[in-house]
């Protein structure tokens, strides 16, 4: 039996040092290493991000579908070994309920997931675009070829598709303006702009399998009439710029790019565009203004951007994760995407599930299932089991959900009703040693930064907001803050020129419906009680639960805890930071916070 | 990196590489950015030059993206992630560890130009959080602790 070795070298995985995990491999794997009989017997691949990153490196053999995780390059002959006697490395395997379990499908993290968007990742070498082809790549650009552009966007209309950046505009009526409008030459964007704080989904994309994004927006050129395109990606990313670029001349070396697709009319240049590190540019109009090398501020959208985009001509701009959709809907039908999903969320959506969870990692799920699923089956729940406090969803512009919401089903609406936003799909968990003050001081800051500052209520009263919410968290809270915070965020969501600034207040606004009692207690009480604000809080050890290990001591950065081993200890709040580094290392539950004596 | 390193000649060479097109002008800056670990006045000037616009519509690109720096950076650059996961996992803490270890804030660069501290936006390595990303090397679930050790082994690693 041939087998192949697959190696997660996404960024999570790369970061945890999975090259050298490989390196190991290829070496005890090499080709004339003879297994079972069977020379050239493995071959060792690099795949992009299995979404579990938690528990990186991940390695999997195929076809036995095994997959370790945490592997370090010494597992390197272990796991050779374990391809001559068949049988498994247990230590590396994931466990669950103390079970051992072998493939991907029996394990918590991945068995409820649905991948579209994400169906080659971690299969696939992202270099090889032979990889991509086995898997069905491309069929759909042929298929689209031999249709009229109208059949296309009908298709794409009638699957349901909406964009996955965030906004959730319906990706085939977009399509049909653009292809309805005269001028020409038209434009195709990819946005992989991808800025929101705990969102990944878009690099995990662009790194594992860049051809389905080229093969989505070449299929959309074919339907709109347009020969040039643009992907414009995060510098930050760098793997995923390189595999992209490499993806785009593979595919004009095979004909699937360039002049004459595949020997037809029809002719597509991509190029890729570096992102100058611009929050705003994630919006579309800013992120045209920043491509045609202006300064990337967002426009008034009167006429909108499949009107008059990129150089006033018609241009459609999407999401990467939306383009990597296009290809299933065209190959396998729209009927068969719109089956998952809601009524008016079809498909799935990918979920970066990040923050005081468990199982952090990338998750696709069919639209409709609710958070609780998400973050307690999915997610594994919060970590050391602390109680759960809330849920950040749809980033910056998003809000927080508390517990007594968590069986909300995640779509485009029903998140939008209660003040929250599914948004690009970022999913940050928080428990109780997490303040919303401090979360809400924590967005504004970044909202406040990377605003453009080209209207007045988005530049200023964002500053407003971060100054209020500043005083708040060091102890200056004074009574009305509350209300005029929500005052000033109202005047942004109705006055701002781009959803950055609409959106802005989100945070807030939840925070401050979910968790008003926080703001009151920051304000009046001069107390927070996560014990996160440096000047409302401080810690003390529980005499009844401290044993005297000495780890709050070891930890301390500033030497604020003394005692003496075995005996209790004690925390001097006049040198205390409040960082939490003693409340996190105890093992006994014994250091809590407590209000700073003034 | 010291002035003299700027060549005219590279600066000139560099911006000629792209079309006469004022929409390169982010990537020409970018690569000045990586060669210089800032954009210099120089390269500013001669892209003024060579777009015929006004080195203050520049000025105006450069001060607005946050890949561009318009000071030149120290030798080794710090980067502490600072998304939301990386917040809620205690990056702040981190942030403050490191300036009193090195008497830097964000933004700054040390007196020996050794180190400059710069906070970014989500790595998207939200499971390592929180990170720390040194000359492209990244630190996974960094504790206070481990901070003087890290940067003695890089100042060592430049000494040889």
């Amino acid at each position: 039996m041939r087998r192949t070795v697959l190696v997660c070298c996404g960024t999570g995985c790369l970061a945890s040092g999975s090259i050298e995990v490989a390196e190991a491999l290829q070496k005890e794997l090499a080709p004339d290493v003879i297994i079972h009989g069977v020379e050239d017997a493995c071959f060792v691949k690099k795949t992009g991000c299995n979404g579990f990153c938690e528990n990186g490196p991940i390695v999997r053999i195929m076809p036995d579908d095994i997959s370790y995780y945490k592997v370090r390059a010494k597992d390197a002959s272990a796991i050779a070994k374990s391809l001559e006697t068949n049988e498994p490395v247990l230590r590396l395997l994931y466990r669950t309920g103390g079970k051992a379990v072998l493939s991907q499908r029996e394990n918590p993290f991945y068995s409820p997931q649905i991948k579209i968007a994400l169906r080659n990742i971690g299969e696939i070498d992202p270099a090889d675009i032979n990889d991509y082809i086995s898997r069905g790549g491309y069929t759909a650009l042929k298929q689209a070829l031999g249709m009229e552009p109208q059949d296309i966007i009908a298709q794409v209309e009638a699957s349901g598709l909406r964009g996955r950046g965030g906004a959730g505009f319906p990706t085939g009526t977009k399509w049909r303006y653009a292809a309805g409008y005269e001028p020409t030459p038209k434009y195709v964007i990819a946005n992989g702009d991808e800025g929101d704080p705990g969102a990944f989904m878009d690099r995990s994309i662009l790194e594992g399998d860049p051809h389905s994004v080229i093969e989505g927006m070449a299929i959309c050129a074919i339907a709109i009439g347009s020969s040039t395109g643009f992907l414009y990606i995060r510098d930050e990313y760098s793997l995923a710029l390189a595999n992209i670029e490499k993806a785009i001349q593979d595919a004009e070396d095979a004909g699937f790019l360039g002049e004459s697709i595949i020997g037809s009319s029809k002719s597509l240049k991509l190029s890729i565009v570096r992102g100058g590190g611009a929050f705003v540019c994630g919006e579309s109009t800013a992120l045209m203004a920043s491509i045609e090398g202006r300064v990337g501020e967002p426009r008034a959208k009167y006429i909108r951007s499949v009107q008059r985009g990129i150089w006033d001509l018609p241009t459609v701009l999407n999401n990467v994760e939306t383009f990597a959709n296009i290809p299933v809907i065209i190959r396998d039908g729209a009927e068969n995407f719109a089956k998952l999903g809601t009524e008016k969320s079809k498909g799935t959506k990918v979920f970066a599930l990040v923050g005081k969870v468990k199982r952090t990692g990338l998750v696709e799920i069919p639209m409709g299932v609710t958070l609780r699923h998400l973050i307690f089956d999915i997610g594994g729940g919060v970590i050391d089991d602390m109680p759960f406090k809330a849920v950040q969803t749809g980033g910056p512009s998003g809000g927080v959900i508390p517990e007594n919401m968590l069986d909300l089903p995640v779509d485009f609406d029903t998140l939008t009703e209660y003040g929250a936003m599914m948004g690009s799909g970022g999913m940050i968990v928080m428990d109780s040693t997490n303040c919303m003050v401090e979360v809400a001081r924590y967005y504004t800051a970044f909202l406040a930064d990377e605003s453009c500052g080209r209207c007045t209520p988005c530049r200023e009263g964002l500053r407003q907001m971060l100054m209020i919410l500043t005083d708040i968290c060091e102890g200056r809270g004074r009574e009305g803050d509350i209300e005029l915070l929500e005052e000033i965020g109202s005047t942004l969501v109705d006055a701002s020129l781009c959803a950055l600034g609409k959106s802005a207040p989100n945070p807030v606004l939840t925070t401050i419906r979910y968790f008003r009692s926080e703001y009151e207690a920051h304000i009046r009480d001069k107390v927070c009680e996560a014990g996160v604000c440096p000047e409302l809080a401080s810690f003390a050890v529980d005499p009844v639960k401290c044993t005297g290990c000495t780890l709050c001591e070891l930890t301390c950065p500033v030497g604020a805890v003394s005692g003496k081993q075995k005996e209790i200890y004690t925390i001097d709040s006049k040198v205390c930071i409040t960082c939490g580094a003693c409340r996190q290392a105890c093992r006994f539950d014994a250091v809590v916070a407590i209000p700073r004596r003034r | 990196m010291a002035l003299e390193a700027i060549s005219k000649q590279e600066i000139k060479s560099l911006i000629e590489s792209y079309e006469n097109d004022r929409r390169h002008a982010l990537r020409i800056m970018q690569d000045m950015q990586r060669i210089y670990n800032y954009v210099p006045r120089e390269g500013l000037e001669a892209l003024a030059e060579r777009f015929s616009c006004p080195v203050s519509s520049l000025y105006s690109l450069a001060t607005f993206y946050r890949a561009l720096s318009l000071k030149p950076k120290g030798k080794n650059v710090i980067k502490v992630c600072d998304g939301t996961a990386c917040h809620i996992r205690g990056s702040a803490n981190l942030i403050g560890s490191i300036g009193r270890e090195l008497d830097i804030a964000p933004g700054e660069t040390t007196e020996d130009g050794m180190f400059s501290l710069e906070l970014v936006n989500c790595l998207g390595s939200c499971a390592l959080a929180p990170v720390m990303v040194v000359n492209e090397k990244y630190y996974s679930k960094v504790s206070m602790g481990q901070l003087a050790g890290i940067f003695n082994k890089i100042r060592e690693g430049e000494d040889q």
